[in-house]
């Protein structure tokens, strides 16, 4: 523990009272009643939302601006610089537990209620025989009793690619953090650009990927417990690398004008840790949603 | 700034405000931006608490009105679709409006106090966490006036019931997402302030019994909330966008709702008790006047119970089909809880133990938690017993468990809390009398009202419904009755600490129980800002020391 080997800033940074906190909650409620109004046929929905996430935009922008002056301004001490690694921490520790909620709900799925239903496994031989007697189950090709027809994503076409652009992108980015460490400022550029180019093609596979799925092979979000498995844990990954994309291109836009040195980077090594995370669901996701 | 030599004078604002004016001059709003732009830690924990006051005062008008409803057989005042809106309603708003919102407030005001902080360790998100409180709250009121009225599944929204309501559960599941990012921001800055703004001198095995219980608490938070706010989000999508993950038709499972829920449901329960367990260790040793004993064992126990709620979360599922081995593990690791639980118990007492006991309120309320507590703990250990839970299952003996283990569990600490530190925080005293009454009303209420709840589930009372069979009426009436009068004396409470306020009992010294916690170093009221440069080690391992810590 740091504490315990004396790092204690002479003055900890409490930041002044501000207003993003508030502006950001009124953001949120606006994007819950606008995408519960809207889910609910209630006209005014996609305005409310429309609102919440303009409101979202500026709140990120005013915030977070707020913090890289305070950190170009050399406001962060030590103590704070712990804080951030800290926290930053944690948060990635809370998002494996997100997506292990799903990853759980795929299990789940896969090992005890699609057999159950499919050929009735133990005591639950009643549940096929009385409900669903003609359902055969056949992952992941029939995942439910009532389910359209559709047909399952391969795992060697582009979901491979994808696999291998971000394993690459996490390569060039630990190239980017030493070139920051040993102050080559071109190699750090290069190599964070690679990053968010390969991370923009990886995002235009997807979305690629979702056309060809949902209109070629007939895949759908209610297409059993694949379709929704599938698209859920795909889905929020994909969101996760665009909010992983955003944070490189912020860091990106920081390096062009002269923001880090060799010891001061942390929203950098943010940025990456965060960026390797989702790498690490990906892989995760690759083997069990696509390939076993 | 340097060490200064006498510590002493290092204690509150007043010295180091002459330092370092230019620095501070803008860190106080007046009027409503004070709250509202709020990064003080003590003005967001004055927020916390007083947002918990007010969910605890609606959340309690809607148990007024199942009680109501219960009070004779027949259908009274309400339709039973609201009967269930309200006990929906109830338990969400008392566990993620009253209870957890307490508890991260007492962190918010104390933990800095008590650790030699100068604040949390993000000052401007912890004042987000509580902002986005408000909202939600705001989410759930709304969805009461929506077609369909609010969510009525009960707080634990099981599918398939919870697929098929109107727009107020959709407003429920955006409110807990909500609540969800708070608890996730609210608890990654109270593990950070922990791990890493405490005082030197002051290790992790030599910090308060309230900063372990509130890390651990606050650890097993970061871990479960993001499983709740998959599960609502499951539902979700299952409700409009055709997803099957508890639907049957498409190899889904309602059960694996429960399964998801309930793996966020345990660690929760010792969410709203760990914290409860930390402020009693801090008040028993102080009005016993030794030593909290067995503090390793404490800290150990506290651990243990955190990673054992996440192997039991199935014993709230016995009558849902299971396989017996499942079974049996989850009934065998059940009980295990209740060793770890036993020592701190053990160790409240053996702290007790020839100390040289004095009773004000916080002392009644932390007494009477150990004994309430344990009751709730005993009927728990009943309801872990998988053919016994057969029957118990949904009844009002659970009813009456959950509510020992809240009411006179978490709620009582958290008045005791209040009491003990109330001084601190206002720098008046509270009027003994007035106190002691109120721990009184609320004993004897409490038990009017909860107690007859385990005859009622013993003889087979279903928990939420709004009509009963007239065998149940006599203890209902006086269940009925012991409710009523319970909220009457939390006004009472209400005046207390308003009449504190206003300073009508007179003016607190800065140590006035004597205790060598941190909190007390400083004067009272706790100026603005505290600890803005980390305190003198000397004056640390002094009070280490008056703990036997050191």
């Amino acid at each position: 523990m740091n504490v315990e080997n004396g790092v204690h800033d002479a003055h900890y940074f409490v930041p002044a009272p501000s207003k993003w906190p508030l502006v950001g909650s009124i953001s949120l409620f606006c994007l819950a009643l606008g995408a519960a109004f809207w889910m609910n046929s209630v006209a005014a929905g996609p305005y409310i939302l429309a609102l919440g996430f303009a409101i979202l935009l500026w709140m990120l922008f005013g915030w977070f601006g707020d913090v890289i002056r305070e950190s170009v301004h050399g406001d962060y001490g030590k103590q704070v610089d712990y804080s951030f690694r800290w926290g930053m921490s944690w948060f990635i520790f809370s998002e494996v537990m997100f997506f292990s909620a799903f990853f759980g709900a795929l299990f789940y799925m896969r090992v005890l209620s699609v057999p159950e239903l499919g050929f009735g496994v133990g005591y639950h031989a009643e549940t096929h025989g009385l409900l669903w007697p003609m359902f055969n189950e056949a992952w992941p090709m029939a995942s439910g009793p009532k389910v359209d027809a559709y047909e399952a994503m391969s795992a060697w076409g582009i979901p491979a690619i994808n696999t291998a652009l971000l394993l690459t992108s996490g390569a060039t980015l630990t190239w980017a953090h030493w070139g920051l460490i040993e102050n080559k400022r071109g190699k750090l550029k290069l190599g964070l650009a690679a990053t968010v180019l390969l991370g923009a093609i990886f995002l235009c596979l997807q979305a690629y990927e979702y056309h060809h799925a949902w209109g070629e092979l007939g895949l759908k979000l209610s297409s059993g417990a694949y379709g929704a498995t599938f698209y859920m844990l795909t889905g929020f990954h994909g969101m996760h690398v665009l909010v992983g994309a955003i944070m490189l291109t912020t860091m990106l836009v920081r390096v062009l004008r002269g923001h880090f040195d060799q010891h001061h980077h942390f929203g950098f090594e943010a940025a990456a840790w965060y960026w390797h995370f989702v790498d690490v669901v990906w892989l995760i996701l690759f083997v069990f949603v696509y390939c076993v | 700034m340097s060490t200064t030599a006498n510590p002493t004078i290092d204690l509150g604002a007043g010295h180091h405000d002459h330092a370092h004016d230019h620095d501070h001059d803008h860190h106080t709003l007046t009027g409503w931006r004070r709250w509202v732009y709020a990064t003080n830690h003590k003005d967001i924990g004055t927020l916390y608490l007083w947002f918990s006051f007010a969910m605890f005062i609606t959340g309690g008008l809607m148990a007024l009105g199942i009680r109501a409803e219960l009070f004779t057989p027949g259908l009274q005042f309400w339709q039973p679709e609201f009967f269930n809106q309200l006990t929906t309603l109830h338990g969400v708003i008392m566990v993620f409006g009253a209870i957890m919102p307490a508890f991260t407030g007492l962190a918010n005001w104390m933990l800095p106090l008590m650790l030699g902080a100068p604040d949390m360790a993000f000052a401007r998100m912890n004042n987000w966490s509580f902002w986005l409180l408000p909202p939600a709250a705001l989410l759930l009121i709304i969805s009461l006036f929506v077609p369909g009225g609010a969510a009525a599944g009960g707080w634990t929204l099981y599918p398939p019931l919870s697929l098929q309501f109107g727009m107020g559960m959709d407003l429920a599941i955006f409110a807990i997402h909500l609540l969800g990012i708070s608890s996730i921001m609210g608890s990654i800055n109270i593990i950070t302030t922990i791990l890493n703004m405490r005082a030197p001198g002051m290790t992790l095995m030599k910090m308060p019994m309230f900063a372990w219980t509130a890390l651990i608490t606050n650890y097993l938070l970061v871990a479960v909330a993001p499983v709740l706010a998959g599960a609502v989000t499951m539902l979700l999508t299952d409700r409009h966008f055709g997803t099957h993950f508890f639907k049957a038709v498409g190899g889904g499972d309602p059960v694996l709702f429960q399964h998801i829920f309930w793996f966020f449901g345990h660690p929760e329960v010792y969410i709203m008790a760990l914290p409860a367990f930390g402020v009693v260790s801090q008040i028993i040793p102080t009005f016993a006047r030794k030593p909290l004993f067995g503090y390793h064992s404490m800290v150990y126990a506290t651990a243990s119970i955190a990673i054992l709620s996440f192997m039991v979360w199935a014993h709230h599922m016995f009558s849902v089909g299971m396989p017996a081995t499942a079974q049996l593990f989850f009934m065998f690791m059940t009980m295990l809880i209740a060793v770890p639980t036993g020592v701190k118990v053990f160790n409240w007492i053996a702290t007790m133990w020839q100390g040289s006991m004095s009773f004000e309120t916080p002392m009644l309320f932390a007494v009477g938690f150990v004994c309430l507590f344990t009751v709730g703990g005993f009927s728990g250990l009943v309801l872990s017993i998988a053919p016994v839970d057969t029957q118990m299952h949904d009844t009002y003996y659970v009813v009456a468990h959950f509510h020992y283990v809240l009411v006179a569990g978490a709620l009582f600490s958290l008045f005791g809390a209040v009491y003990y530190w109330l001084p601190k925080w206002t720098g008046n005293m509270y009027s003994e009398r007035a106190g002691k009454f109120h721990f009184w009303w609320s004993m004897v209420w409490f038990n009017v009202t909860f107690f007859p709840m385990h005859f009622l589930g013993l003889a087979g009372m279903p928990r939420r419904i709004p009509d009963y069979p007239l065998q149940f009426t006599d203890f209902n009436a006086i269940a009925s009755v012991g409710a009523f009068c319970f909220g009457l004396g939390q006004l009472f409470f209400l005046y207390n600490v308003i009449h504190t306020i206003r300073g009508g009992v007179g003016k607190a010294p800065a140590n006035p129980w004597d205790s060598p916690t941190l909190e007390w170093e400083v004067p009272s009221p706790a100026p603005h800002h505290t600890w803005e440069t980390p305190p003198d080690e000397a004056l640390v391992k002094k009070g280490l020391a008056a703990q036997a810590l050191e």
